[in-house]
């Protein structure tokens, strides 16, 4: 049996006792190959949920087991495969785009490091701005420069928090398709976390919905419009997020 | 799906992850002769007015090569030494604060004692860049050259960087715990700790009560060294052994302080905002 990308079992996280937890008892397998979702409202612990799985937040209870590895004993063995992104955590700001790269490169170890950044400035149009440093950039051209250090190792697991937040339609879908072209060319899994329902209708062969940080439901885009009987993810998202149950809705 | 490979332990080395840290604050320098010179800036500047202070000394006592202007012109050198290598290696660390570019680097395989080792080593460079023009000046304004202590100057060196280290591994830990607004011990700490540290004059002239404060603080044992040296052409070795046993548990301590820190702000999730 194939090593699932993650193993989620009772993922829980309470910031402090007699706390409501942010997440909690979340439970999941996610297969290598697919893209997921991570849906919710602001508060209903996507975030959280992502950074543990990171390993940058300790969990409370449960555990993560990342392309085979424990993150509780075996975190950097992991990490190793693994990568992601946030419009919310930057880049050195005044490195220049070759030099971010170049550095990400170094830190995971990626071998025939020169070529791959070539491939990546390539693949994602840097060459006009690679010697520019990236506080400089437009919010778009950050983006494609973080997408690009996101991939820098060929991650088998990519986890992206609002991968495209704050981008202009056309930029936004321009990021669709190279996260779609690298899991079909990788096949690797991709684990995102977004309010852009047309996105994850779009990207996202299992969306798991979050609500006050429990797992509400969970299915493909599909299903989840058949048993809601809607047309499309938003009036689902709207239906969970104001606790309208299936039959209601 | 073209059937991916899962690495099964981390690729590259440690050597390439921490030459990785040090490349991103290298690059720094590279374009920016501003930051260069703001690195020498400083003890340049202490060697200065120190050196006249001590020329001015020197020349009411009669006696321009006094032994005494090299014990504090000895000090002052020294000193930056501590002082540059404890700043060294917090303000890089802050660098990855201001840039908010934590989160990055721990997901990344990135160990912690690789972080450390890579601010290290940065301090090193930035410790050399900064104490060589002084000390350079020093010989040829004052005839001062510290090299005069001999071979033992390397291990003087050695456990007063060392010092600094623990005291900026506090110091980070300190961040982490409480975010940047703890950066300003980055800048001060160390003029806190000068005084007990007999920077200046010996152990002795300080209160009894506190000269066991100071015996407990690796670079008092260096200077009392370096004043020997000096004063008696003698190594004392007593003072060596002591300077680096401390260094050894003061980074015990520090390193315990840190981890503890970088668990805890793990458990807070203050890797994702520390910065904000």
């Amino acid at each position: 049996m194939e090593t699932p990308a993650l193993l989620v079992e009772g993922l829980t996280k309470t910031y402090r006792p007699g706390d409501t937890p942010a997440v909690d008892g979340l439970t999941f397998t996610m297969p290598m190959g697919e893209t997921w979702g991570l849906l919710g409202g602001n508060g209903a612990g996507k975030s959280t949920t992502i950074a543990m799985l990171l390993g940058l937040l300790v969990p409370s209870g449960g555990r993560v087991v990342a392309l085979g590895h424990d993150m509780a004993t075996d975190r950097f063995a992991a990490l190793a495969g693994m990568n992601f992104s946030s419009p919310y955590i930057a880049l050195p700001h005044r490195l220049t785009v070759d030099e971010n790269l170049r550095v990400y490169a170094h830190l995971y170890g990626v071998p025939d490091s020169k070529r791959r950044i070539a491939e990546l400035v390539e693949e994602f149009a840097l060459g006009d701005f690679a010697k520019r440093p990236a506080g400089q950039l437009s919010a778009g051209q950050k983006t494609r420069v973080a997408l690009a250090k996101a991939l820098i190792n060929r991650p088998a697991l990519l986890l992206l928090d609002e991968p495209t937040a704050s981008l202009d339609p056309d930029t936004g879908d321009w990021v669709r398709s190279a996260l779609e072209r690298y899991r079909a060319e990788s096949g690797a899994a991709i684990l995102l976390a977004s309010h852009n329902m047309a996105e994850v209708e779009r990207l996202c062969s299992h969306v798991l919905m979050l609500k006050g940080g429990k797992a509400v439901d969970a299915g493909s885009p599909d299903d989840l419009l058949r048993r809601y009987g809607r047309d499309d993810l938003e009036e689902v998202f709207l239906d969970i997020a104001r606790g309208r149950a299936r039959e209601e809705a | 799906m073209t059937g991916m490979v899962i690495p099964t332990r981390p690729q590259g080395s440690s050597a390439r992850r921490i030459w990785g840290l040090m490349f991103r604050h290298l690059a720094l320098y590279r374009r920016s002769w501003p930051r260069l010179l703001e690195l020498m800036y400083w003890p340049v500047l202490q060697m200065v007015v120190w050196g006249f202070i001590t020329a001015y000394l020197a020349g009411v006592q009669g006696n321009t090569a006094s032994v005494a202007a090299g014990v504090l012109l000895g000090g002052v050198l020294l000193w930056e030494v501590t002082l540059r290598s404890q700043m060294g290696f917090a303000i890089s660390f802050l660098e990855e604060v201001w840039s908010r570019n934590l989160g990055h680097l721990f997901v990344s395989p990135l160990r912690p004692w690789e972080l450390v080792a890579g601010l290290a080593a940065m301090s090193v460079l930035r410790t050399v860049a900064a104490v060589l023009p002084a000390m350079v000046l020093a010989f040829f304004l004052y005839g001062f050259g510290v090299w005069t202590l001999g071979p033992v100057l390397v291990a003087y060196v050695f456990a007063l960087m060392a010092m600094g280290w623990a005291v900026a591994l506090a110091v980070t830990a300190l961040i982490l715990r409480h975010g940047a607004g703890a950066e300003a011990l980055a800048w001060g700490v160390m003029f806190g700790i000068a005084p007990f540290a007999a920077v200046f004059y010996p152990v002795a002239i300080l209160p009894t009560w506190l000269q066991p404060v100071a015996l407990a603080i690796p670079a008092a044992h260096v200077f009392e060294g370096m004043r020997a040296a000096l004063m008696g052409g003698t190594i004392a070795w007593g003072h060596l052994g002591w300077a680096l046993l401390l260094d050894v548990v003061w980074m015990a301590v520090a390193a315990w302080i840190f981890l503890a820190q970088f668990y805890a702000a793990r458990v807070r999730g203050a890797l994702l905002n520390i910065g904000e």
